[in-house]
């Protein structure tokens, strides 16, 4: 019996199962013949058993039970049961198993044995799955065969020396002084090996690239030999001879050529002549001469060969082999960096190749045209890239969008522009884009103030088209709740003027707050909308009120939380929903409000002013409930901080408002003693006084004292604090901001410094204040510290 | 480097697969599927190069792939290889299978799956391509094929009989074709070169018992 037909009995008995589960029982019947015959140590048929097994392994059942099996195979004498062992090893091994450590004792052997065959055998299985420590011990056999006369075993051992050198990158120099002699082979298998050996040495260490260097004559030769001979049988390829060869040592000129000038000088020529000499026509010349364009590309060339290079991508990008087209873009993507103006000449192609039905050349179509967006081609190649992103698969969309986003914002010509584009991005792709989007859209449109009402009235117009499109709908919502006055009057001179009712506004938020399209931060952004719109229409305000009051019972805790606020804004502090509401600031992308000690020197706290920032999608606790605790806390004060509708807020400053009410009754407490103050400032009849109330190792109370000795009362008076970073800060509310005149009253605040790393402590201090009609502002710093009060 | 190269059928039935890089059975097999999902969608008239799918390293690696027939060949590489060479590389490849089989299709490769392997060794070897001249290929895979076969004891009288068979059907002038055919077929190591037909006197080298 021939050795195999065992093993197509047995696929020939699975072929006939008819289904998966009779598949399996076969299956399973043959494994439990296996494992006992494995165990029968059975001379005969111990390679069948084991082919059986990989069978069975390919098709995806387990065969870990084999290992030991290989390793007894691999450890016999004869051939065909070798074959099968190191095959087994092959497939069922790895350097993670323990089998793996026992068979390279055979491998060991069987490298020095006398059949040219086993020896390839172990070569083979060793650059496959060789261990580190494997790679170690049999370095110097690999090193021994890289010499031997037999061009089979040489070719093998060069491609073994290069799994060695990628696993033990140290073990390269060992093989550094046999391969270059390798290169004088006449056998085209031995230079391959050879060549790949000395690309991935000179890829692992820059001396040897440099002394590789010395053999780039070497290789032109070479290269001439295989460019000018004539028909080879052996090698020929389409009409070129060996393009594996070629294309192998071009790569490795590449790397020798770069950054160096005598290098590419020694190579001009020979790639001059290659680019012009090789027949395209086929597969394998386009190979070689891509390979070639790419190494011009790469080394230091002279110009005209470079244009040359360009001209032949160029060519190829318009060749009807979509596979040519495929490649060429892909390296002029590698070269679209460095030679940014000579691929710009061809974008005319790229763009087209946007709308080729082949979804692979569309993303390098896609990749290819965002790199080549300047200024000066921004608005024809956005209308082309937003023509794609229309019709483009699902998979590419997300990167398109992206890609689009950060053209725009780098080259927008006009800021209509930059948000017309992004507006149709959300329209027709707005699924794919990133959570950022929204609050940088929002950003953009704030400091756009001239074209406020264009923008709403657009967005207007897209929100009550579809209201499906999550981010169009909240950047839509925060506009209409913010402009809201600007949409109802109507006059626009950029579109067509609509008349929008305030029914109409309140219809399209209600909507949106109703629809089961909008996810819960979509409905917040409106349900905030609303209450906006309150302080600018003027009729249907009890429309609102309603609104309101009906989400004060929605089960999502964000919406009710807010409509519960906003009916205490409606109900208790109808006094302040003007205040409240009023239009935002502009937002500044970098405003130190809202990083928290970046600035050298500390922060600035400022409790009177919370400083705007930007909205933030994952919406966490409103300052508007800041203020209902805040009044709660103090049982309904006179002088709450005034709040705005930015977004919260770190906890210091939190903490700093909060507790804005305990001091009041400090504040009591505490009567101007005389006690050794430090005069901090002193202008204009205006004095600050210093005092320390309490002084421990790690923490400081000091309260500020404000006099003023003019004639008039000081108004606006404010102060505010810095400290360097180590040093955290906390300011009380002050006492008042009018500071009467004559010295009849004074104004004060307490300031906490909590300082953990007992630095010296340093305060600089602003204060700011109007006086007989002026405004006045000064800073002072403030070095020493008075003695704490002895108590 | 060549991470992969997997052989399927239209229906995603494997035929070949070497991996070059340690992946886990079951992994292995969810690569072969994710694989299939990705090449059966493509049209016929598109490029052969496809972004690789997620599980076998994403936008990192690229599958070049053929089509021929019922059979897939694809190849996973890495930024390394020459696309258009690895192209060449497949078509050499299946080549060489057809020099050994005979005019392969995709029966050889299932019930010769080992053979297969032995062929690939010789022409891709640790994720490296090793040789690509498809004489020399042939040449060393015959070699060693004869060599297994040396070792075996057990000599067939199978291919005797399906001479005299050929003999008898095929009539004298296409019996020696057919026969010579016939003994090809079987596998065996050497052909008998000097069967002499008109006198039915077969000299064959030597005989060694059932």
């Amino acid at each position: 019996m021939t050795p195999s037909v065992r093993l197509q009995e047995m696929i020939r008995i699975i072929r006939s199962a008819r289904t998966q589960g009779e598949e399996r029982g076969v299956i399973q019947r043959e494994c439990a013949a296996i494992r006992a015959q494995f165990r029968q140590a059975d001379n005969g048929g111990r390679s069948h058993n084991l082919a059986k097994l990989l069978y069975v392994h390919m098709l995806g059942y387990p065969a870990h039970f084999g290992q030991m099996e290989c390793v007894r195979l691999i450890a016999s004498p004869r051939y065909s049961d070798k074959r099968v062992g190191y095959l087994g090893a092959m497939m069922l091994l790895d350097e993670k198993q323990d089998a793996s450590l026992l068979i390279t004792n055979s491998i060991k052997n069987d490298l020095s044995h006398s059949s040219q065959y086993v020896q390839s055998l172990a070569l083979c299985t060793l650059a496959c799955m060789g261990s580190s420590e494997m790679c170690r011990d049999l370095a110097p056999e690999i090193e021994r065969l890289l010499k031997s006369s037999n061009s089979y075993i040489k070719k093998k051992a060069a491609l073994c020396a290069v799994h060695i050198v990628r696993k033990v990158p140290e073990l390269g120099e060992m093989f550094t002084p046999s391969v270059r002699a390798l290169l004088s082979e006449k056998n085209h298998g031995v230079l391959h090996g050879a060549v790949v050996l000395i690309t991935e040495l000179c890829e692992r260490n820059p001396e040897t690239l440099d002394a590789f260097r010395k053999a780039v004559p070497e290789l032109v030769q070479i290269m001439k030999g295989l460019v000018t001979s004539g028909y080879s049988p052996e090698h020929n390829v389409a009409g070129i001879s060996d393009p594996f060869l070629q294309v192998r040592i071009l790569r490795l000129l590449r790397i020798l050529g770069r950054n160096s000038d005598t290098a590419s000088d020694a190579m001009n020529d020979l790639l001059a002549q290659v680019a012009t000499n090789t027949d395209s026509s086929k597969t394998a010349g386009s190979a070689v001469l891509y390979e070639t364009v790419l190494t011009i590309m790469d080394i230091k060339s002279e110009s005209g060969l470079r244009v040359l290079a360009v001209n032949i991508l160029g060519r190829f990008l318009l060749n009807n082999d979509r596979n040519i087209r495929y490649i060429s873009m892909t390296s002029l993507q590698k070269i679209v960096q460095t030679d940014h103006n000579a691929v710009q000449r061809h974008r005319g192609t790229i763009v087209d190749c946007l709308k080729d039905p082949d979804a692979s050349v569309k993303r390098r179509a896609l990749e290819l045209s965002l790199a080549l967006v300047s200024a000066a081609n921004i608005r024809s190649m956005m209308k082309e890239l937003l023509t794609f992103l229309s019709s483009c698969p699902p998979e590419l969309r997300a990167h398109a969008a992206s890609g689009i986003f950060n053209a725009a914002e780098r080259y927008a010509p006009s800021q209509r522009w930059h948000i017309d584009t992004i507006l149709h991005v959300l329209t027709t792709a707005g699924g794919d884009v990133r959570d950022e989007t929204v609050p940088n859209l929002i950003q953009l449109i704030t400091t756009a103030s001239d074209l406020h009402s264009y923008t709403v009235h657009k967005l207007y117009r897209a929100l009550v088209t579809d209201i499906s499109q999550q981010s169009l709908v909240q950047v839509a919502c925060w506009c209409i709740g913010e402009y809201g006055d600007l949409l109802l009057k109507g006059d626009c001179e950029e579109t067509e003027p609509a008349e929008v009712t305030e029914d109409d506004v309140l219809d399209a938020l209600e909507t949106v707050l109703q629809s089961h399209m909008s996810s819960p931060s979509t409905r917040a952004f409106a349900l905030t909308a609303t209450m906006k719109l309150s302080t600018r229409i003027r009729d249907n305000i009890d429309r609102i009120r309603s609104i309101v009051s009906i989400y004060g019972s929605c089960i999502d805790l964000e919406l009710q939380q807010r409509a519960v606020e906003y009916n205490a804004l409606f109900k208790k502090y109808d006094h302040m929903r003007a205040a409240v509401l009023e239009r935002m600031p502009v937002i500044d992308k970098s405003s130190p409000g809202h990083t928290n000690g970046e600035i050298p020197g500390g922060t600035v706290k400022e409790p009177e002013q919370l400083k705007p920032k930007p909205p933030v999608t994952g919406l966490t606790q409103q300052p508007a409930s800041q203020v209902c605790d805040l009044l709660d806390l103090l049982g309904g004060t006179d002088k709450p901080s005034e709040p705005s509708l930015a977004p919260p807020t770190t906890a210091a400053t939190s903490t700093n408002s909060t507790v804005g009410g305990d001091l009041l009754d400090l504040l009591g407490g505490l009567e101007p003693t005389p006690v050794p103050t430090v005069t901090v400032y002193e202008k204009n009849g205006v004095m600050v006084k210093l005092q320390c109330d309490k002084h421990t190792d790690t923490a400081v109370t000091i309260t500020l004292i404000a006099s003023n000795s003019t004639e008039n009362d000081v108004t606006n008076f404010t102060l505010q604090a810095a400290v360097p970073k180590s040093i955290q800060l906390q300011m009380k509310a002050p006492s008042g901001d009018v500071i009467p005149a004559q010295g009849m009253g004074h104004v004060t605040q307490t300031v906490l410094l909590h300082n953990p790393s007992k630095a010296t402590l340093k305060m600089r201090v602003r204060v700011c204040y109007s006086s007989q009609g002026t405004m006045c502002q000064d800073t002072v710093q403030v070095d020493s510290f008075p003695s704490p009060v002895e108590n | 480097m060549i991470k992969a190269i997997l052989i399927f059928n239209n229906h995603g039935k494997p035929r070949l697969i070497r991996f070059y890089q340690y992946f886990a059975e079951d992994m292995q097999q969810q690569i072969i599927r994710e694989t299939f999902h990705l090449v059966s969608k493509r049209d016929d008239n598109v490029c052969n190069f496809l972004e690789g799918g997620s599980l076998i390293g994403g936008s990192d690696y690229k599958l070049i792939y053929r089509h021929y027939a019922t059979l897939y060949f694809v190849f996973c590489v890495d930024s390394s290889e020459s696309e258009l060479g690895i192209l060449d590389l497949i078509q050499v490849f299946v080549e060489t299978l057809d020099k050994c089989f005979e005019n392969v299709c995709e029966l050889d490769l299932i019930f010769h799956m080992d053979k297969v392997h032995y062929i690939l060794q010789e022409v891709v070897m640790g994720g490296m391509v090793l040789e690509t001249n498809m004489n020399e290929i042939v040449a060393q895979v015959e070699l060693q094929n004869r060599m297994e076969k040396s070792e075996s004891t057990v000599w067939v009288f199978f291919p005797f009989f399906c001479l005299f068979v050929c003999l008898l059907q095929g009539g004298l002038s296409a019996a020696p074709a057919r026969a010579v055919s016939a003994v090809k077929n079987m596998n065996l190591p050497e052909i008998p070169r000097n069967i002499n037909i008109g006198d039915i006197n077969i000299k064959v080298p030597s005989l060694s018992p059932f």
